[in-house]
């Protein structure tokens, strides 16, 4: 069984569509292999780990950002399947966004552990499960793609770092942090897309809700 | 393109980005470059699951976690190095720590160890089953906070510049533009990981094709002990995705068709949790010798993880779980998973010492491309990631010290032009040979002739036959003829890489007539001491590979024979 991928190429100067068959039996990502090692080796995207843990192959599948890792194309239940790259990225080529700017951006969320003291450092696993689930953003660039005003501030994957490391026990920087967000997250308007395509279901949106909360109150010194 | 750092560090990966650190914390004048082919935080590192070893249990003791090493490795790593490396594991999970890394605790807060293959002891540190996951983003969130250390993605590593026995700086490709840079040095470190996609059923990230170690060989540094690869027991059927052997550590089971947990008839005592080569190979032989299942995808064995229940798989195991179920189809908590073991490690790499140098001065290597070495032939789980940390540090730090005082030793535009030339007669090639197809008929001939058993003819059919694709290579087409984001050159040019460096390893294999470790042969199936305790080293000539050996350094132990 076959199905058309219609995948949006862009070769540096003009952009078009083009079409392939490839095997349904199969992730995404190994169509692109298919048919990069079998039909047209000129095709470009990004893979590597395989696994979605790497965060490198995210792309829109038939609109939705998504890992093409991660996706069966039985799955899609479609007989074409359209990819396209990145939405508020810049494409470079093909299917490939450039992802400088994104990541120059997570660092203004400062988003590190912050912490003067020294000596051992103790954590019950309750306090590591506050801030677990924020660790695990790959920074893949699906919410980017998803969010209709990221172009105009952080964009929500360098809130969800912020918010990971203010609910870390071990951290002593929140309030740093707060200051630095404070200019740069008043754009969302919650239309919540984000949340629909992280592929690790963080709900980036409810985040930068909870995020601005806390800016407001800091700076009102409550 | 020309840039000037003091140090260039190569590979973004546990160990490059921990050797940037190590150099940014004791000096912030000195100037670092860290040039990766991915963003960091894509690197392979963050693959590695079930954890890092380190001694922390009261019980246990740095001689005891030295001691499994040395018999993990089937008595081929140097000792002094071990005990170094064991000495400062506990270390550098604390630093990771104050970091940020998510470990995971103990009731009572402290840092919480699981039990893995041929560790004594529940020695091995672990953030759930995503501990690479979270080391990484660890040390690339410190990094921001370091001005003297510049992030170069994208950029692909494709030469050394060497004078006299001394680096002065690479070459790499700048992806996006395909561009060729310089970048002038005093010191450079590979850390550009292991070699895993010679083979074709792999645990692997599709872009970990021992660049480091080829460039390095290409440039007369020889490589050290090839022939020995590690086959992880249980990669995921059909895909090869990583099984970690945390979930045996958590209990979890190998059973054969007739349900019978078969390890009892080869390690009795360490049962599941035996060194992996040891599991490995006797997975190997219930599948010969027709006790195995079978499925679309041909032969497996079930690793069984349902009596485990669910809240355990689901605090312990999530992402095994969640990656079972997207790739496999299978909820681990409600039906066994078809596994076979898969190529994992490259025990092997760059001949360098406990202090990560190498013989040419100012060039250093860390990671799983260098070969110290601490996992001779076998290396133990969750003792790479410690490596990289360790050593990643320790090859900075050193790194630091060679360039104080030191000035840059000028690049001459004719050396720069070389590097230059020889990429645009790759990027002109207008062959007839698919540089795929050639990737694939490679990857065939390591899963046939280098896997867990070998013998004398299927070597000597590998050696030929990497022969053949070499020549074959020669008339490769690259039909991309673009320069921004060429993926089809850096492609092609990796699998030059993986052609040397497979030479490499069938040649070593070939040689080498005993079993030992990983490296296990069915005509000479004994391990000797007499004849073959040493390490083989690969130098790249004009007529093809030459072998030399080196001694073993054995400081405390002597060997003896292995049992589990
Ligand atoms: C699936 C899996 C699970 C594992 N689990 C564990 C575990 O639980 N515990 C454990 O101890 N070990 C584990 N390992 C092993 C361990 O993960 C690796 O040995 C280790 O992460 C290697 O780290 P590294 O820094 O040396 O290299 P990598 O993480 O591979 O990084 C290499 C870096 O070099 C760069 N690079 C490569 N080539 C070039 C080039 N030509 N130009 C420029 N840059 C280049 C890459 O972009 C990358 O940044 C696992 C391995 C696998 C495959």
């Amino acid at each position: 069984m076959e199905v058309i991928f219609r995948i949006k190429r862009f070769d540096g100067g003009s952009s078009y569509w083009d079409e392939f068959k490839v095997p349904i039996n199969m992730t995404v990502l190994e169509a692109l292999f298919y048919i990069k090692e079998n039909i047209d080796s000129t095709l470009a995207f990004r893979a590597f780990c395989r696994m979605g843990i790497c965060g490198s192959c995210a792309i829109r599948i038939n609109k939705k950002p998504m890992l093409a890792c991660e996706t069966q194309i039985s799955k899609l239940e479609k007989e074409t399947i359209e990819l396209e790259p990145l939405k508020n990225f810049n494409v470079i080529k093909d299917l490939v966004t450039d992802f400088e700017g994104f990541f120059k951006k997570q660092k203004l969320a400062k988003p590190y552990l912050i912490r003067k003291s020294k000596g051992e450092i103790q954590q019950t696993p309750k306090q590591l499960e506050e801030y677990y689930k924020y660790t695990l953003c790959i920074k893949c660039g699906a919410c980017v793609s998803a969010c209709p005003v990221a172009k105009r501030c952080l964009g929500p994957a360098p809130v969800v770092a912020a918010h990971r490391f203010n609910r870390d026990s071990r951290d002593e920087g929140k309030e740093e942090r707060l200051k630095a967000l404070s200019d740069h997250i008043w754009h969302c308007h919650f239309v919540s897309d984000c949340s629909e395509v992280c592929p690790k279901n963080l709900h980036p949106a409810e985040v930068v809700q909870k995020v601005r909360l806390e800016v407001l109150k800091f700076n009102l010194g409550w | 393109m020309k840039f000037r750092y003091d140090v260039v560090i190569v590979g973004a990966g546990l160990a490059g980005m921990r050797a940037a650190i190590a150099i940014a914390e004791k000096n912030e004048d000195v100037s670092v470059a860290m040039v990766s082919k991915t963003y960091p935080t894509r690197c392979h590192s963050v693959c590695a699951e079930g954890g890092t070893a380190a001694v922390f249990d009261k019980e246990d003791s740095l001689d005891l976690h030295a001691w499994d090493t040395v018999k993990g490795a089937d008595f081929l790593a140097d000792q002094d190095a071990v005990e170094l490396f064991v000495s400062e594991c506990p270390k550098e999970i604390l630093t990771l720590d104050a970091w940020g890394c998510p470990w995971s605790r103990t009731e009572d807060g402290k840092i919480a160890l699981r039990p893995f293959g041929g560790q004594s002891l529940n020695r091995t540190v672990f953030a759930k089953d995503r501990t690479g996951f979270h080391e990484v983003h660890t040390l690339y969130e410190r990094i921001l906070q370091y001005p003297n250390i510049e992030i170069f993605s994208e950029y692909f590593l494709t030469g050394l510049i060497v004078e006299n026995d001394e680096i002065k700086g690479l070459t790499a490709i700048d992806i996006k533009t395909g561009e060729l840079t310089l970048f002038e040095a005093k010191a450079v470190i590979l850390a550009t990981g292991g070699a895993g996609r010679l083979y074709g059923f792999t645990t692997y990230s599709h872009n970990v094709t021992g660049d480091g170690m080829a460039v390095a060989y290409r440039c007369g540094v020889p490589l050290k002990d090839m022939e020995f690869f590690q086959f992880h027991p249980t990669g995921l059927v059909p895909s090869g995705i990583l099984m970690t052997e945390a979930c045996r550590g958590e209990g979890g089971y190998l059973l054969n068709k007739d349900k019978e947990r078969f390890m009892k008839r080869y390690a009795p005592e360490k049962m599941e949790l035996a060194p992996r080569d040891v599991v490995a190979r006797a997975m190997w032989k219930e599948m010969i010798e027709g006790r195995a299942l079978e499925g679309e995808h041909g032969l497996y064995i079930a690793l069984d993880l349902t009596h485990l229940g669910e809240k355990k798989i689901k605090a312990r195991l999530p992402l095994i779980r969640e990656a079972a179920i997207n790739f496999a189809g299978i909820d681990p908590v409600e039906k066994p998973l078809p596994i076979k073991p898969v190529a994992h490690y490259t025990m092997g790499g760059i001949h360098v010492n406990k202090n990560c140098e190498t013989d040419v001065k100012g060039l250093y290597a860390t990671g799983e491309v260098a070969c110290i070495s601490i996992h001779g032939a076998n290396r133990l789980g969750s003792n790479s990631t410690s490596e990289c940390l360790v050593f990643g540090r320790i090859a900075g730090e050193n790194a630091l010290d060679f360039v104080l005082n030191k000035d840059f030793k000028l690049v001459k535009e004719d050396e720069f032009f070389e590097e230059e030339r020889k990429i645009e007669e790759i990027f002109n090639k207008n062959g007839s040979e698919s540089p795929y197809a050639i990737k694939k008929e490679l990857n065939e001939v390591m899963d046939n002739y280098l896997w867990i058993f070998r013998e004398e003819s299927g070597m000597k059919k590998a050696v030929q036959k990497i022969k053949e694709l070499k020549e074959r290579y020669k008339d490769v087409k690259i039909t991309d003829k673009s320069k921004s984001f060429n993926t089809d050159l850096i492609y092609t040019i990796e699998i030059g890489y993986m052609l040397d460096l497979a030479e490499a390893v069938a040649v070593c294999a070939l040689f080498r007539k005993e079993s030992r470790g990983a490296h296990y042969r069915l005509d000479y199936q004994k391990r000797d001491d007499v004849n073959w305790l040493k390490h083989s080293l690969a130098y790249k000539t004009a007529d093809g590979v030459k072998v030399d050996y080196a001694p073993v350094t054995i400081t405390k132990w002597e060997p003896v024979e292995r049992k589990y």
